[in-house]
C-alpha cells in the first residue's frame, strides 16, 4: 500500500506506472504473431503461397495455384466491397466446424488473407459467410443478386446495390491503391501496377464486385488430410 | 457555494459538452433504430446508398461511441476533476479547442460515413485525416486533465481521476497502433498490419474501447457520480484500488476472445479467454463498491430517480460483465460468435450500463453546473422506465434471435444433413428483427424527452438568469 500511497499524492508516478501495466497484455498477445512461425501456415505448407516466377504476370496465375495478391479488378472489387460496408453483415472466416466445413467448406487460414489490408473477417454473419463464395454462383447469379437480392433469395434483408453497374473504375487512382499496398507487403510489380488502368477500362462496379466475390477461397487447394494448424 | 464553484471552475465548458451529449444521445439512438428497422424491413434501404445498412452502421457506432460517449466522458471528467482537486481546470482555452475539435470529428464523421469513406475497421472507421484529428483533440483532453491534478489543492488525487487517466492512456495506446495505415488518397489507405495481425490489433483495439473507453472511462463516472447524488462515501477504499489495478491490467487482455477458432493461433485465443474469465472479479468489484455506497440508504431509490439511473446501470454493469466471460468460454463461443447475441450483450452493456450511468451523471450536472432544479422531474421518471423498458425488449430479442440462429446453423436432420439453409435462418429472425426495432425506438423515445427535459432546463436557467446570478453573487458576497 505504500506504493499506492505514494501514486496516489504524485500524478507523474500514477501515469507512469498506468503507462507499464496498460502495454503489458497488447505486448504478449501481438508481437509474437509477427514472428511465431506456427502463426502462418505458409511457413510448414510453402505451396499454398502463389510463387511468382521471373517474368510471370498476376493473369498467369491458375486456381489452386496458391494464395497471390488480389488482381487490379479484384481488388477495385475490394474496395467496393469495403466502402459499402458488406464485412459488417458477411464474416469472411471459416471456423474448423462440421457444419461450417458443409455450408462453406474448408476452414480458412491465417495465410489467406496475408495481403488484406485490413482483414476482412468480419463479425457477425446476417449474412452468409463468403471466405470461400468464389465459385459457387455464376456471374450472372451475382449480378442479379447485387442488383436485387430478393430477386433470386426471396428471404434476405441485404440491401439493393442497383448503382454499382453504372459506376466506372478509376484506373489511375487503383495505381494508387496497388502503389501503398507495395509499400506495407504486397508483392506487385511495376508491371502490375503498370496493367491496371487497362484491366480495368471500360468496368463497372459491379464486374469489379463480382471478380472480387468469385476469387474468394479459390486461390489455395486446400488438401482435407493435411492439417493446416492445430 | 454554488455560486463560488461557478466562478471558481470553468463550467462553461462543461455546460456544453453536457448539452452537446444529450443531442447526439438522440442522434445517434435515432440512426440505430433507423438501422435497425432496416434489417426488419430492407425496403427502407431505399437504394439510396447514403443510408444502406452497411454505410449507416459504422455512422450509428461513432454517433453513440464518440459523439455522445466521448461527450459524456469529457463533461463529466472535466466537471469532476475541478471538484476533486479543487482548482479551475489548467488551460481554458485547451478546454475550448478539445470541445470544438472533438465537435468537428464528430461532424466530419457524419459527412464521411455516408459517403462510404472508411477504413472498414469496426469501431475505427473513419479515414486517416480524421484519425490524426482525434489523437491530437485526444491529447489536449488528456493533457489538460493531468495537468490539472498536477495543480491540485487536495493531497490525494481521487478514485475517479485513476480510471479517466487509465482510460486516456490506453485508448491513446489503441488509436494510435490500430490507425497505422499508408494514405493512398485524401479520403483513402490501407492498413499497415494484414490478416492475422491485423485482427488481433483489431479486437484489441475494439474490446478495449469497450473496456477502457466505455467501462475504465464510465467507471470513473461512477465512482464520483453514485457518492454524490448517494451523499455517501464510497463504500471501499480497498476494493476500488485492488479492482482499478486489476481491470487496468487484466481488460488489455481480452481482445483475442473476439477470436475464437478463426486463424489466430489457438494459445492466444485461449489466453484472451482464460483472463475474460478471471475478469470477472474485479467488474464484479467495481459493480459491488458502487451499489453499496448505497448501504444505508436505500430508501431514497424510492425518491430519488437520477439515483436509480446509477444504480440500474450498475445493476446491467455487473450482468453483462459476467454474460461478457461467460460468452468467451470456447464451447458457449462456438455457438455465440457471429450471432445476433454478440449484438444483444453489447447493448446490455451500451444502453444498461454505458448510458444509464452517463444519463445520471449529466442529470445530476445540470443541476450544479446551470444552477436551477430540473425543468421536470417527473419527466426523468418517464425518462428512467422508457430507458430501463427499451433496453430489456431490445436485448431479450437479441438472446431470442441469436441463440436461435447458432442453433439453426449446426443443426443436422435425421439424415445427418444441415437442417436449415442460411436463408431460412435469416426469415427466422424476422419477428426478432421486428421486437429490438421497437425495443430501440422506446429506448429513443426516452432519449427526446430527456434532451426536452434538458433543453427545457437550459431554457429556465436563462430565464431566470440563474448563471449570471452565480457568476455575480460570489463577487458581492
Amino acid at each position: 500500500m505504500a506504493l499506492q500511497e505514494r501514486m496516489e499524492k504524485n500524478i507523474w508516478g500514477l501515469a507512469f506506472m498506468l503507462a507499464i501495466v496498460l502495454s503489458v497484455g497488447g505486448l504478449v498477445e501481438i508481437v509474437p504473431l509477427f514472428y511465431l512461425p506456427s502463426t502462418m501456415e505458409y511457413n510448414k505448407f510453402p505451396e499454398i503461397v502463389w510463387h511468382r516466377k521471373e517474368g510471370q504476370t498476376l493473369n498467369d496465375w491458375k486456381p489452386g495455384d496458391g494464395i497471390r495478391p488480389y488482381k487490379p479488378l479484384e481488388l477495385a472489387g475490394r474496395d467496393v466491397y469495403q466502402r459499402e460496408g458488406c464485412y459488417l453483415c458477411h464474416s469472411q472466416m471459416v471456423r474448423p466446424f462440421r457444419d461450417e466445413k458443409e455450408r462453406y467448406g474448408h476452414y480458412s487460414l491465417a495465410s489467406e488473407s496475408m495481403y488484406d489490408h485490413p482483414m476482412q473477417w468480419g463479425s457477425k454473419r446476417t449474412g452468409p459467410d463468403l471466405a470461400r463464395v468464389g465459385g459457387k454462383y455464376s456471374d450472372d447469379w451475382h449480378r442479379k443478386h447485387l442488383r436485387a437480392p430478393r430477386s433470386v433469395v426471396p428471404e434476405s434483408v441485404m440491401p439493393n446495390y442497383p448503382w454499382l453497374k453504372e459506376n466506372g473504375i478509376d484506373g489511375e487512382s487503383l495505381q494508387a491503391h496497388m502503389n501503398g499496398l507495395r509499400i506495407v507487403g504486397v508483392p506487385y510489380t511495376d508491371a502490375d501496377i503498370k496493367s491496371a488502368v487497362k484491366e480495368v477500362e471500360g468496368k463497372t462496379e459491379e464486374d469489379a464486385v463480382v471478380a472480387y466475390l468469385q476469387v474468394l477461397g479459390t486461390m489455395a487447394k486446400l488438401d482435407d488430410s493435411k492439417v493446416y494448424r492445430e | 457555494m454554488e455560486a463560488a464553484a461557478e466562478q471558481k471552475y470553468n463550467y462553461d465548458v462543461v455546460r456544453w459538452f453536457t448539452v452537446m451529449a444529450v443531442v447526439y444521445l438522440v442522434v445517434g439512438a435515432t440512426v440505430g433504430v433507423y438501422i435497425a428497422s432496416e434489417l426488419a424491413w430492407p425496403v427502407l434501404n431505399f437504394d439510396i446508398p447514403y443510408i444502406t445498412f452497411g454505410r449507416l452502421r459504422p455512422l450509428h457506432t461513432n454517433a453513440v461511441i464518440f459523439a455522445f460517449g466521448g461527450c459524456a466522458l469529457m463533461a463529466t471528467a472535466f466537471y469532476s476533476v475541478q471538484r476533486t482537486c479543487g482548482v479551475r481546470l489548467w488551460s481554458d482555452k485547451l478546454a475550448w479547442f478539445t470541445f470544438w475539435g472533438w465537435n468537428l470529428i464528430i461532424v466530419s464523421a457524419v459527412i464521411t460515413l455516408p459517403l462510404g469513406l472508411t477504413e472498414s475497421k469496426e469501431y475505427a472507421e473513419l479515414e486517416w485525416p480524421i484519425d490524426i484529428a482525434i489523437a491530437v483533440v485526444w491529447l489536449s483532453y488528456m493533457f489538460n486533465f493531468v495537468m490539472t491534478i498536477a495543480n491540485r489543492k487536495t493531497s490525494h488525487i481521487y478514485v475517479s481521476n485513476w480510471f479517466f487517466l487509465g482510460m486516456m492512456i490506453m485508448i491513446t495506446y489503441l488509436h494510435v497502433v490500430n490507425s497505422l495505415a499508408i494514405p493512398v488518397g485524401m479520403f483513402k489507405s490501407y492498413a499497415l498490419f494484414s490478416g492475422v495481425q491485423d485482427a488481433m490489433i483489431q479486437w484489441w483495439w475494439g474490446h478495449n474501447a469497450v473496456g477502457f473507453y466505455l467501462t475504465a472511462g464510465f467507471l470513473g463516472i461512477m465512482y464520483y457520480f453514485v457518492p454524490k447524488q448517494a451523499q455517501r462515501p464510497v463504500y471501499s477504499y480497498r476494493l476500488s484500488v485492488i479492482h482499478f489495478w486489476a481491470l487496468m491490467f487484466g481488460y488489455v487482455w481480452l481482445g483475442a476472445h473476439h477470436l475464437q477458432y478463426t486463424a489466430l493461433p489457438d494459445w492466444t485465443g485461449s489466453l484472451g479467454a482464460a483472463v475474460s474469465l478471471a475478469m470477472i472479479i474485479p467488474s464484479w468489484g467495481g459493480a459491488v463498491n458502487g451499489m453499496m455506497t448505497l448501504s444505508g440508504a436505500w430508501d431514497k431509490l424510492r425518491t430519488d430517480y437520477i439515483l436509480r439511473f446509477l444504480i440500474i446501470s450498475l445493476a446491467f454493469y455487473a450482468m453483462s460483465t459476467f454474460e461478457g466471460p461467460v460468452m468467451s468460454i470456447k464451447t458457449v463461443n462456438a455457438l455465440s460468435h457471429y450471432t445476433d447475441w454478440t449484438i444483444g450483450h453489447v447493448h446490455s452493456g451500451a444502453l444498461g450500463w454505458v448510458a444509464m450511468v452517463a444519463i445520471g451523471a449529466i442529470y445530476h450536472m445540470m443541476t450544479r453546473v446551470f444552477h436551477v432544479e430540473l425543468w421536470s422531474v417527473k419527466l426523468v421518471n418517464a425518462h428512467f422506465w422508457t430507458a430501463t423498458i427499451g433496453t430489456v425488449v431490445y436485448i431479450v430479442a437479441m438472446w431470442v434471435s441469436g441463440i436461435m440462429q447458432g442453433l439453426m446453423w449446426r443443426a443436422y436432420d435425421e439424415y445427418g444433413t444441415l437442417a436449415y439453409t442460411f436463408a431460412e435462418s435469416v426469415e427466422a429472425m424476422h419477428p426478432y428483427y421486428a421486437m429490438r426495432a421497437v425495443g430501440g425506438a422506446i429506448f429513443l423515445l426516452g432519449a427526446v424527452i430527456m434532451l426536452f427535459n434538458i433543453l427545457m432546463t437550459v431554457a429556465k436557467a436563462s430565464s431566470e438568469g440563474s448563471i449570471q446570478r452565480a457568476r455575480t453573487a460570489a463577487a458581492t458576497a
